[in-house]
């Protein structure tokens, strides 16, 4: 075990906020964490560093408890964390920020939504929630803006919203996930000053903080360094610098890393550029980009000279990856030029093209294709001639050390293999211009300089010019000059020393600030105020009082108020999210009008020709009785021989062809009884069947009806009428059956994949962990998320109904109130199964899908839409007497088309108000309280 | 140049290829849905009267009652039940029974008596796809049955007028011939629209997308080879779902020509992979594509004509359906299957899926190319 260095005297007096022993994590094959022992000083600032894929991530979830233990124990705040009773207990006193820029919030809402939401969740009471709420808005600078969908900030200020969501509650443990990866400089400084202000006010309070800036957790106090899963040394950010004789943290880790891991890293030494004529390579000029009213790259110009490393800075979202994308040609600016060596870059011109190498942000090579076939495909797709392609690929593979992963597949290469690949693809043509977006972003040190030294020679040895985009500012110091960008403007731009000393800041990251400090003055015009956004605000923290008596809510109605709280955000979401909503209401219209226009058995105006032998009044006076029902025959032009008939059916201009014999007159008054042939096109098997029987109810009533005019149509003596009644439907339009059913169809489709999609969502962006570190109970959770869309359930009955009797003109005969209450209990339990479905898919697309298909085939094929019920036999009854569709069919039949009385309904009523609970159960033995 | 671009085309296509073999779940998924899955569509839930449950009210109880009482029994309809008149209404309510026959009291004295009497033969209307074809049974039954007992005791009289009425292209109205080519149309307007829109997505989100368009590569070479690479794929399934299953397992006869088919299905198959695109570059997210996809399939399904027949569409629907690519599949594969029609009958229909395909995919290239500029 690491020793625990004497922790300064704030913390001495307590024992570890957590204490883990032999934690083992595992996802599949890949081990995440390798039997950590490690105990966390309380009251600290503690910084666990380390490269992405180290491990970081997964303790954090751990220490907050919304992930699941599976080896070891850990014990935070005086339990056991694996305890669900401890967890449920010190829950409110943990706060959990998860890593990626607003990762748990909900972009659709509102900053003060979503903070508000999390403050009920923890049981705020309605009349202190407002001034919390405040009171948090002001600290973090966000007042300005408390009605701004969290989807529309800067990352900046999505990592406050998370924040001020994690504080709600005034917890003892702050988790903070990489809290500031992605974020500017001046935003980042803004948010450990205001952490550093909370501290002030709780000096209790633990901060826990994973971080891939090494250089941020120089001021920490006490430091964790992670590296494969494994806990490298623990110690005062000074500690471990002088154990290591290493002038900063980052030097310091690479020489903590085990011996293999290090082999052939050396420091990086940047070459002079050789002065020699400057020919431009890029030359941007006013570039202006705008989405809309948003302005995403405002009057960028630029020049960079062949041979130089230019570096492009700033945060997520500041316009980077948007000027890139115009340098490159992928978007036509709006105003401005750019051109690449003389040429203008207009979208599709392929020579500019064939002198770029570009690599995209992440990795964007074909994962499931194998270095070597990467490499080949670039080959071909650039028309290198083969020889000359296999030896270049020979001669990158070599010189990028790939030799070794040839046949593996690009998926499965480690971060810093792949950025490399991605690389080696980029230069294969030999281009003239790299451009390379956030190369290095989730690399780790080692990996990154020796990404650098291919970088650095490519400048100096081939002279290409490399345009690179980064957030680390030690990057940004070994560009030959860079450019500062924020919020679409560039602020300044030079060699990176030249700009520290313009601005006589102590590093790049102050200059950074200063610029935008300048900036965001002189936008607001020097009338002071800027002030609000800029100045640290966190002082108010300290000037509001600390909480008067809480108003706290009574305990039983805590879980209330956060089932309410769900509905609440969840309705928010969807109301203000286009493609779910138009979904919602619109997709049930429009698949109420093509089932109730395209599903119908109706077999009506069907083409037949005749060919007529006889040509006497007797064969026309039969063939009459056809032409004399137009809804059922729509008679074509006489044909002319058998053939013809048959050419007809074939190409199916008709679908019946009837054939008079020869003499079919004579012979019928001779008692010769003549025999007439219909054809009728049988490829279509049911429209066949049914046209045949139409042809034999014709042939019946010409024998025996008198007004047909046949000597022989006499009604028959001895033989049975038969009476036919068509109960319900004495019409027999199909319409009167299909728009009664379809709502049943339609009701449980569209809530179900609307409710699993509301879960499945949540699991899949991130807020699920909302559930997971506050103490809302499953059925709280679940039921909260269902309430809106048994709501959408209600009022799709509604336009459907509309829609049956005012689009398809089928009345109401029974209880409309009975079928509402039906309706009601029948949505409740759609739902239901969409939670179901949302227990064991992971991902919206297969949520969807698997919800589709459990839900529309049994539907369709045992509830009595297509063959009622009584039909069925052996597992198809079984399925369809215990599917609720069939019951809803039952009622909403019985209350168009059957006029039944509602008391014939009950049964429905009590199997459909049976299902809600069995789902419910269903659900919350299937909804897990914490990620895997 | 042309070469050049047709090698491009070739080449991301074999990528293409790749990916979805590398997608295990995918491909086992394509290969259950054109095998298994046609399989049980075309033998599953008929649309014939099948186990159709009826019941019998006899207040006659006589030999020839009886003798009707056993006329009807599997698979068409369930040996039927005797029920006493009072609760012929309620159990009909309640969906017991789909069919009633009730024969009056002295129905076997009436018929010889020759004062014809009536049977009564109530039927829930409501159960479409049985109601009027069964119907049409019973009538049947019944009225064989009554004559053949008529001429037993020397009492019947053959009709006037005979009729033959002989079913073309199916001559025993099986309907797993119909069902399995339409099951098989289904299935290629689903996979083809998913996996294509899927491929855009996927390269769109993984970034590789952005990566392709900065190399010396145009939208529509990108495009075509998705068109090309999941056409093929689709096809192979086809083919062997055709030959296995259709013709193979379920013996359905092929009477036109093989290669007429196939052209048709490239044709569709160009149509379908244009609307993948299309809908994948419209799409923000998988998820979204899911969404849009449940409601695009269910129209290219139920509206194409292969689930119930055009002419019954309202006219205006017909005037829209009209430019549905669905629609014309469904009507030439079955002049080409079923009525073995020839090029002739066929070349309108095969011209305005290529057109409508075409303008789609002209459109969609449109978007396409669009939407990478706007995207992020």
């Amino acid at each position: 075990m690491v020793t625990v260095p004497a922790a300064p005297a704030t913390a001495s007096a307590r024992g570890p906020v957590a204490a883990i022993k032999n934690v083992t994590h595992r996802y599949g094959e890949v081990l995440a964490l390798d039997g950590i022992t490690l105990d966390i000083p309380s009251g600290l600032m503690v910084g666990i560093i380390g490269p992405d894929g180290v491990g970081k991530s997964t303790l954090m979830g751990l220490l907050a408890g919304s992930r699941k233990m599976q080896e070891g124990t850990m014990t935070v705040l005086g339990g056991d964390i694996g305890d669900i009773r401890h967890r449920r207990l010190v829950c409110p006193r943990i706060a959990y920020m998860p890593q990626g820029l607003g990762k748990n919030l909900y972009l659709e809402l509102s900053v003060w939504d979503n903070i508000d939401f999390m403050a009920q969740l923890f049981g705020l009471s309605r009349t202190e929630r407002p001034a919390k709420v405040q009171e948090l808005l002001d600290a973090t600078g966000l007042a300005p803006f408390p009605q701004r969908p969290a989807g529309k900030l800067s990352g900046g200020m999505k990592q406050k919203v998370g924040l001020c969501g994690a504080l709600v509650h005034e917890p003892d443990l702050l988790v903070l996930d990489e809290p500031t990866t992605g974020v500017d400089p001046l935003s980042r400084r803004q948010f450990w000053a205001l952490i550093d202000d909370i501290r002030r006010d709780r000096p209790s309070m633990s901060v826990v903080i994973a971080t891939a800036y090494m250089d941020e957790a120089q001021m920490w106090d006490w430091i964790v360094a992670m590296d494969a899963g494994k806990v490298l040394a623990t110690g005062t950010p000074a500690e471990l610098m002088q154990r290591t004789a290493s002038k900063d943290l980052e030097q310091c880790f690479i020489r903590l890393l085990p011996e293999e891991k290090r082999r052939g890293h050396k420091e990086l030494t940047i070459p002079p550029r050789t002065a020699g004529k400057a020919e431009i390579a890029i030359d941007a000029k006013g570039l202006t980009q705008r989405f809309g009213d948003f302005t995403a790259v405002d009057h960028v110009t630029l020049s960079i000279e062949r041979g130089e490393i230019f570096g492009f800075l700033g945060s997520n979202g500041c316009g980077k990856s948007t000027t890139m994308k115009m340098l490159t040609g992928l978007l036509t600016p709006t105003e401005g030029t750019a051109t690449i060596f003389g040429s203008s870059v207009e979208a599709g011109s392929m020579e500019v093209r064939e002198n770029l190498g570009y690599m995209t942000q992440a990795f964007s090579l074909y994962g499931e294709m194998t270095i070597r076939q990467n490499l080949e495909l670039h080959a071909r797709l650039y028309h290198l001639a083969p020889e000359k392609a296999k030896a270049r690929i020979d001669e990158l593979v070599q010189r990028f050390g790939l030799e070794a992963h040839l046949d593996a597949l690009a998926e499965d290469l480690p971060m810093g293999l792949k950025q490399r690949l991605s690389l080696a693809v980029a230069v294969l043509h030999d281009p003239q211009i790299l451009i390379l977006d956030e190369p290095t972003s989730g690399v780790d040190p080692v990996a990154r300089d020796s990404f650098w030294e291919l970088l650095i020679d490519l400048s100096r040895k081939q002279n290409v010019t490399i345009f690179v985009t980064t957030h680390f500012m030690n990057e940004g110091m070994r560009c030959d000059r860079i450019s500062l960008m924020h919020a679409g403007k560039v602020l300044a731009y030079g060699a990176p020393q030249e700009l520290i000393e313009r601005r006589g800041a102590p590093n790049l990251e102050e200059a950074f600030i200063g610029y935008m400090e300048d900036a965001i003055a002189e936008k607001a015009g020097g009338t002071g105020a800027a002030k609000s956004d800029t100045a640290t605000p966190a002082a108010t923290v300290a000037e509001t009082p600390a909480h008067p008596e809480h108003a706290q809510p009574a305990p039983w109605r805590l879980p209330l108020m956060r089932m309410l709280a769900y509905a609440r955000n969840e309705t928010m979401q969807i109301l203000r999210d286009p493609v779910r909503l138009t979904f919602a209401f619109l997709g049930s219209a429009l698949l109420m009008i093509v089932c109730g226009f395209g599903i119908t058995t109706d077999v009506e105006r069907i083409r037949y020709s005749t060919n007529d032998l006889d040509r006497s009044p007797d064969s026309r006076a039969y063939l009459e009785q056809f032409a004399s029902i137009p809804r059922y025959f729509t008679q074509t032009a006489p044909v002319q021989s058998a053939e013809e008939g048959l050419k007809r059916l074939q190409a199916d201009e008709d679908s019946l062809v009837i054939e008079m014999p020869p003499d079919f007159g004579r012979n019928l008054r001779r008692g010769a009884r003549p025999e007439v042939l219909a054809q009728v096109d049988g490829a279509m098997t049911f429209r066949g069947e049914t046209v045949a029987q139409y042809v034999l109810g014709v042939h019946a009533r010409a024998l025996q009806d008198p007004a047909v005019g046949l000597p022989t149509s006499k009604p028959q003596k001895n033989q049975a009428d038969i009476e036919e009644r068509f109960m319900y439907n004495p019409t027999f339009e199909s319409i009167y059956s299909i728009a009664p059913s379809v709502p049943a169809l339609l009701l449980l489709l569209i809530p179900a994949i609307l409710m699993t999609v509301s879960i499945v969502r949540e699991k899949e962006l991130g807020s699920m962990i909302n559930f997971y570190v506050t103490p809302t109970g499953k059925v709280e959770y679940l039921i909260g998320k269902q309430l809106p869309y048994v709501v959408i359930g209600l009022i799709n009955f509604f336009i459907l109904a509309a829609m049956t009797v005012l689009v398809f003109g089928v009345p109401i005969k029974g209880s409309f109130l009975m079928l509402t209450l039906c309706t009601l209990l029948y949505v409740m339990a759609t739902t239901g199964l969409g939670m179901i479905t949302s227990t064991f898919t992971s991902s919206q697309v297969a949520a969807v899908f698997v919800t589709a298909i459990l839900t529309i085939v049994p539907t369709i094929q045992f509830s009595g839409l297509l063959q009622p019920v009584s039909t069925l036999e052996g597992g198809a009854r079984v399925i369809g007497e215990i599917w609720p569709a069939s019951y809803y069919m039952h009622s909403s039949l019985g209350t168009y088309t059957k006029g039944l009385p509602a008391g014939l309904m009950l049964g429905d009523v009590l199997f459909l108000a049976a299902c809600i609970p069995v789902f419910l159960a269903i659900s919350w033995i299937g909804l897990k309280k914490q990620e895997k | 140049m042309i070469l050049a671009s047709l090698m491009n085309i070739f080449w991301l296509g074999i990528k293409e290829i790749r990916s979805l073999m590398s997608d295990t779940v995918m491909v086992l998924f394509v290969v259950y849905a054109f095998t298994l899955a046609i399989y049980v569509q075309a033998t599953g839930t008929s649309s014939e009267v099948n186990n159709a449950s009826i019941a019998f009210v006899d207040e006659d109880h006589s030999a020839l009652s009886q003798e009707l009482f056993n006329a009807f029994y599997p698979p068409r309809f369930k040996y039927p039940e005797l029920v006493d008149a009072s609760v012929v209404q309620e159990a009909m309510d309640r969906g017991l029974y789909m069919f009633v026959v009730s024969l009056p009291p002295r129905f076997e004295l009436d018929l010889r008596a020759g004062r014809n009497p009536a049977i009564q033969v109530s039927i829930d209307a409501t159960a479409m796809q049985q109601a009027g074809i069964g119907a049409g049974y019973i009538r049947n039954i019944i009225t064989d049955r009554v004559s053949s007992f008529l001429e037993r005791t020397d009492l019947a009289s053959p009709p006037p007028i005979q009729i033959v009425v002989r079913r073309l292209f199916n001559p025993n109205a099986e309907s797993s011939w119909f069902k399995s080519v339409v099951a098989i149309i289904n299935q290629i307007s689903l996979l083809t629209v998913i996996l294509t829109g899927a491929a855009v997505i996927r390269e769109r989100e993984h970034g590789t997308l952005e990566h392709l368009l900065v190399m010396p590569l145009t939208a529509f070479e990108i495009a075509m080879a998705k068109v090309w690479a999941n056409s093929l794929v689709i096809l192979i399934a086809t083919a062997a779902s055709l030959f296995l299953i259709v013709q193979w397992a379920l013996k359905v006869p092929f009477a036109g020509s093989f290669t007429l088919w196939f052209v048709g299905v490239l044709l569709y198959l160009f149509f379908a992979t244009a609307l993948g695109i299309f809908l994948g570059t419209i799409s923000r997210s998988m998820a979204q594509f899911a969404l849009l996809i449940i409601l695009v399939i269910v129209v290219l399904m139920l509206l194409s004509g292969g689930s119930t027949p055009v002419e019954s569409q309202p006219r205006w629907l017909q005037a829209l359906t009209y430019f549905l690519p669905a629609r014309h599949f469904v009507s030439f594969s079955q002049v080409i299957i079923y009525r073995g029609g020839g090029l002739s009958a066929v070349w309108q229909e095969f011209l305005m899926v290529a057109g409508v395909g075409l303008a789609f995919f002209v459109y969609s290239l449109a978007l396409f190319r669009k939407s990478i500029a706007a995207s992020k």
